[in-house]
């Protein structure tokens, strides 16, 4: 058994009576007391999120941006500003997804964000790829990452980060990041996040975390665990790289069917002939919101049934805590209409199907 | 985090806490380390009154965020009374686990189980505290 690695908020977590769980390899805080006060301060104010264990990589070399529009589904010539950010999957020849992840063009190249479980899969993949290009993947391990998000994310990091700093970030349009100081300085802001929520993505050097979380918290913003990170993201109809897509699933039967650019055809990125196969074939599976508005709890592995139709699958299920009931991810038969039954424990329970995400900026979205 | 055990209180290993009442019928809950393993407490269901138990059947369910957990008779015995206020305010199980977030009272079979059971010390011993 190998020992969790820890990122360097980790005292900082304990400090603050974290209650810590194994995630992907590391010691990371599901909570600090309770999951849904977290959730609701995320909602309502501004929280923070230790996402240090996802993997930032830089990547550089004069065959940067034609290794990156094969190696992803979605193109980085959609990227027509410095700072500009976009997601993608990145595909296996069958058209299967490898890893979900974040790209933003540069003024050295471009920076990609990773998760955490699959970055070691990324880099030897991404690797293999470059083979024979002039391009360097650069793996910035040194880098911690803060995401501050919550109504009042921006203002309250923007009383901690850098005078100077401040107009720009404010300036920030929301998908876009940029880099402070040099390369080797390490400070990046985005302003992008994964809650439904407005708010900062911040990488900056390991040994500088430690203070600038706790200057995020003299200013009020509370520090935030795993657990509600998933309750946020699931009301916000985000995907959850080994739960709702993997490399058993197409993006297009994963709701990542907006993540393909088709145009230029003759982009040959990697998967896209199995996809463009697949999609001539008609898709068999799509992904869907399920809402139960009665009692009881949706959890991901449960299965949907569809009168007359097939079964699908929840891939992602939770009590929603801004709703007051549960709320689901399910990929299920195509040819499903409005309504569903899942198996709660025994007993066949009738879900709506809607159209996510289910919460935006704190406010119920669908109908 | 230390849990809290009340030593007037016998428990049984499936994390059920029972206490006899001076009308010889028992009150059961779930214990405070249980709450604590189950995180934010969302949905509580309950048997209904005049259920007959068997002991170590399914009373019960409760619904945290993070998961579903059954809860059960640690004693055979008739469903004398049921906690609604806990049915409409679940979190009460987090706040109040020996309090006001009693599940259900049953009229025992034979009272004289709960002699058996485990006394608070024993159950701390068991969940390694």
């Amino acid at each position: 058994m190998t020992t969790p690695k820890t990122t360097p908020l980790y005292d900082c977590h304990l400090a603050a009576n974290a209650k810590i769980v194994d995630f992907a390899g590391w010691s990371m805080p599901i909570h600090y007391g309770s999951q849904l006060k977290e959730h609701e301060i995320v909602r309502a104010d501004a929280g923070m999120f230790d996402v240090s264990h996802m993997c930032v990589l830089d990547i550089t070399g004069a065959d940067a941006k034609s290794f990156l529009r094969g190696l992803i589904a979605n193109d980085v010539e959609r990227l027509a500003f410095e700072g500009k950010a976009l997601y993608s999957g990145m595909l296996t020849p069958e058209g299967t997804v490898i890893d979900d992840l974040i790209v933003y063009l540069t003024h050295y190249g471009y920076r990609v964000v990773v998760n955490a479980g699959t970055a070691d899969k990324d880099i030897a993949w991404m690797l293999k790829q470059a083979q024979g290009q002039d391009v360097q993947i650069h793996v910035r391990r040194e880098l911690a990452m803060i995401a501050v998000q919550g109504p009042n994310a921006i203002e309250k990091a923007c009383k901690v980060i850098h005078e100077e700093w401040e107009a720009t970030v404010k300036a920030l349009k929301v998908f876009q990041g940029f880099p402070f100081g040099t390369v080797e300085d390490g400070w990046f802001i985005a302003r992008t996040g994964y809650t439904g929520e407005d708010g900062l993505e911040i990488m900056l050097p390991a040994e500088e975390a430690p203070l600038f979380w706790k200057a995020l918290i003299s200013v009020g913003v509370a520090p935030i665990g795993l657990g509600a990170r998933d309750t946020l993201r699931l009301e916000a109809g985000m995907n959850l790289y080994g739960h709702d897509m993997d490399e058993t699933i197409s993006p297009l039967e994963a709701g990542m069917g907006w993540t393909i650019a088709w145009e230029p055809a003759d982009r040959d990125f990697i998967g896209r002939k199995a996809l463009e196969a697949q999609r001539a074939a008609g898709v068999a599976m799509k992904q869907v919101g399920l809402v139960l508005e009665g009692r009881g709890v949706l959890r991901e592995g449960q299965i949907v049934e569809v009168a007359g139709v097939g079964k699908g699958i929840i891939t992602s299920g939770t009590f929603s805590p801004t709703l007051k009931h549960s709320v689901a991810i399910a990929r299920i038969p195509a040819a499903t209409g409005e309504t569903a039954q899942v198996d709660l424990r025994g007993t066949l329970t009738d879900v709506r199907i809607v159209k996510m995400p289910f919460v935006r900026n704190g406010k119920k979205v669908f109908n | 985090m230390m849990s809290n055990i009340p030593a007037e209180l016998k428990y049984v290993n499936s994390h059920e806490w029972l206490r006899l009442e001076a009308d010889g019928t028992v009150t059961i809950g779930i214990t405070d380390h249980a709450q604590e393993l189950l995180g934010d407490i969302v949905f509580v269901e309950l048997p209904q009154v005049g259920d007959e138990l068997a002991a170590e059947a399914t009373a019960g369910v409760v619904e945290s965020v993070k998961a579903a957990s059954d809860v059960y008779a640690p004693i055979a015995g008739e469903v004398v009374a049921i906690n609604d206020e806990l049915t409409s305010a679940p979190e009460l199980a987090n706040s109040d686990p020996y309090g006001a977030a009693w599940f259900f009272r049953v009229k025992p079979a034979d009272a004289s189980v709960l002699d058996g059971l485990m006394t608070a010390e024993q159950y701390a011993k068991e969940i390694g505290v």
